[in-house]
């Protein structure tokens, strides 16, 4: 099969497409070529030796019965080496196939790499795909949607200013009942750091900040939650493509960090607005380091157990099984971390194989889950091999420390009748926890 | 015949290592100054320790997740590669050739040694063949660059073992040189071109593991 065969109506793909010509992608790729990609782009492309050996590597190729075309190096095969191999002069029809397979078809979440004896990385080759896609105005409409609202509101679910400081009043005012004294306090300077979350939190997981309060106050930390645009961590443009707007949103991010004078910047319990502080946005900014030190709330909640500041009242005995995500195990090694936590909270874990950094991605990340309801089916049907995964391990209930990956996994959970209980770490400590009498 | 055979392993192999040696050069050099140019947020990372990291456990065979998942090809690769190597260097008549030019001797194989490693080479030749036809992912991948360079590897080996049982007289020592100068002087230019970059794309993914990803590559 080829994407040919595949291709899904989206209003964005289609609207973008009806304006293209072939003189315009061919300008537009050679002067990417020539400006933005370098040689990294042209070692990769150079020296894949079309092995095949990072098939079995992508949960697409393995799900959906080892079709090649789902395969990394088909995925390359069909968008930059054919771009490459004509100089960019290709149709939009092919464009079209090319940006549904770079932001639809691949997770970004470089699995592969473990597999490619050369050392390639299709992630980055694909991530490029996007970013040509976008220079061309052919991006998915639902993740295009997230782009714009970031660079209208600086968050990505269009949440309003005046929104945003209501949810957290609304959200204290409702812990305060069983918190008598839980506060969140706002734009306060100089604290120990400021919690920053992404924006669906507010839109449609707003518990997740009660939750993240609860901790905060009954570990009696000295934190904040910024009331003005930056307080998002997220960052849809990174995978959209649109890399002029990721440096403002992470530039932004980092200066209300410094505004605040806190000592740094606790991120909630995410993983691709992770990859955009410490591997894209960053670089697109030219920074080797933060200007404000950063920490995920994995790191957070280890530092508090190791503190001893959250006092538990039990621990969950049934079989819990950990899901390492992407972009914050095999992107950034908190794979040990996650387990300490884990362990803290759960007496019977039960790990999946493989796990850690050569886990299999939950296939909602790298922007695939954002490409909306159209791609729905080919990002849960392939991920029967996560399906499986799960299955083996027999638990009931399912550590995801990371949005995307439970938005994903929850879809995964629901078409295979799966009946498991996702968890973020955040879920179960304010379960376990000591709370007012 | 013998005089173009000499001017075979003569003149020609000269021009066939020299334009080697100024294409690979030019190759690596530009590759480089554009790295650094045009990459500079990936170079920025490239550290020596995580880079050595990355290459001594792809070294080792069945190490790594990719090696793991495909035990055949592993074999198959690890052993074409090492009979490569040998042959190219402690072949006789190869280092004849460089004792006539530069004065380096060293000990060699035997002919039925170096003839059972030619035919090794051969055998996974075809394995490659038969995997890039029968292997549903690497035929939709394959383009005719991929054949061209299986092509220009083999047709060395097959000369030098027809050669070596006397098959065709004397075309087919003549045979071997020019083919194998045909190699030497493609591999800048072809998917060989991974002879020159492997290391290099290895170090930096090593680099990247390592200092920016906190975890392993292999
Ligand atoms: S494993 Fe690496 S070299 Fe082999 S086909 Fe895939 S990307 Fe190319
Ligand atoms: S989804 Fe992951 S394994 Fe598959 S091609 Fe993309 S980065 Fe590689």
């Amino acid at each position: 099969m080829s994407i040919q065969d595949r291709k899904i109506e989206d209003e964005g793909l289609s609207y973008g497409v009806s304006k293209l010509t072939t003189d315009k992608i061919q300008q537009t790729f050679k002067a990417l070529i020539d400006n933005e990609t370098g040689a990294k782009l042209k070692a990769f492309s150079e020296s894949c030796v079309r092995c095949g050996m990072c098939a079995e590597a992508c949960h697409f190729f393995v799900s959906h019965g080892n079709d090649p075309s789902y395969s990394p190096v088909g995925k390359v095969s069909q968008t930059m080496t054919k771009l490459l191999a004509n100089d960019g002069k290709v149709t939009p029809d092919d464009i079209y196939g090319m940006a549904q397979v770079a932001y639809t078809e691949c997770n970004l979440c470089r699995r592969c790499v473990h597999y490619c004896p050369i050392g390639i990385d299709v992630a980055y080759i694909m991530t490029t795909i996007r970013r040509f896609c976008h220079k061309l105005g052919v991006t998915p409409q639902y993740i295009q949607d997230t782009a714009h609202s970031h660079s209208a509101t600086m968050n990505q679910m269009w949440v309003k200013d005046d929104e945003w400081i209501d949810s957290l009043f609304w959200q204290e005012d409702e812990a305060r009942e069983e918190f008598p004294t839980l506060r969140i306090p706002m734009d306060k300077e100089g604290a120990d750091f400021y919690y920053s979350v992404i924006a669906p939190e507010p839109k449609f997981r707003t518990q997740l900040i009660y939750q993240a309060a609860a901790i905060m106050n009954q570990a009696g930390c000295d934190w904040t939650m910024p009331s003005m645009p930056g307080w998002d961590n997220s960052d849809m443009c990174m995978y959209s493509g649109d890399f002029e707007m990721m440096g403002r949103l992470k530039r932004q991010h980092f200066e209300l960090a410094q505004k605040l004078k806190v000592s740094r910047i606790v991120m909630g319990e995410c993983g691709h607005a992770f990859r955009s502080i410490y591997d894209n946005g960053n670089r697109w900014l030219g920074w080797k380091d933060y200007p404000v030190p950063v920490v995920h709330s994995i790191e957070f909640f280890a530092e508090l157990f190791e503190q001893g500041r959250i006092k538990l009242t039990h621990k969950i005995q049934e079989p819990v099984t950990i899901h390492d995500p992407c972009n914050i195990v095999r992107g950034y090694g908190l794979m040990d971390k996650l387990r300490y936590v884990a362990h803290q909270l759960c007496d019977n874990i039960v790990e999946m194989y493989p796990n850690r950094e050569h886990n299999f991605c939950c296939s909602a990340g790298g922007g695939v889950i954002n490409c909306g309801p159209p791609f729905k089916k080919v990002r849960v049907e392939g991920n029967l091999a996560k399906a499986n995964q799960l299955k083996a391990t027999g638990a009931k209930i399912c550590i995801a420390p990371c949005h995307n990956c439970h938005g994903g996994l929850e879809d995964v959970i629901h078409h295979y009748d799966l009946g498991i209980e996702l968890k973020f770490l955040g879920d179960l400590i304010y379960e376990l926890m000591e709370k007012p009498e | 015949m013998n005089s173009l055979y000499n001017f075979a392993v003569g003149p020609l192999a000269w021009a066939a290592f020299i334009i080697l040696a100024v294409t690979a050069v030019w190759r690596l050099w530009s590759m480089h100054s554009l790295a650094k140019q045009k990459d500079a947020s990936s170079v920025a990372y490239m550290s020596w320790k995580f880079s050595l990291r990355s290459i001594f456990n792809w070294l080792i065979p069945y190490k790594s997740l990719g090696w793991k998942a495909n035990p055949v090809l592993t074999a198959v690769t690890y052993v074409f590669h090492i009979c490569f190597i040998v042959l190219v260097i402690f072949v006789t008549p190869h280092q004849i050739l460089l004792e006539n030019a530069f004065g380096i001797t060293y000990p060699t194989l035997s002919s039925d040694a170096a003839d059972v490693l030619t035919l090794i080479v051969i055998a996974c030749c075809c394995y490659f063949v038969y995997r890039r036809v029968t292997n549903v992912t690497v035929r939709y991948v394959t383009r005719t660059n991929d054949w061209v360079s299986l092509g220009l590897v083999a047709v060395p080996f097959l000369t030098a073992i027809l050669g070596s049982w006397s098959v065709g007289g004397e075309i087919m020592p003549l045979l071997h040189v020019l083919t194998a100068e045909a190699l030497i002087v493609a591999i800048p230019f072809t998917r060989l071109a991974h002879i020159l970059f492997a290391l290099f794309t290895r170090a930096y993914m090593g680099s990247e593991f390592g200092g920016v990803r906190h975890c392993k590559d292999w």
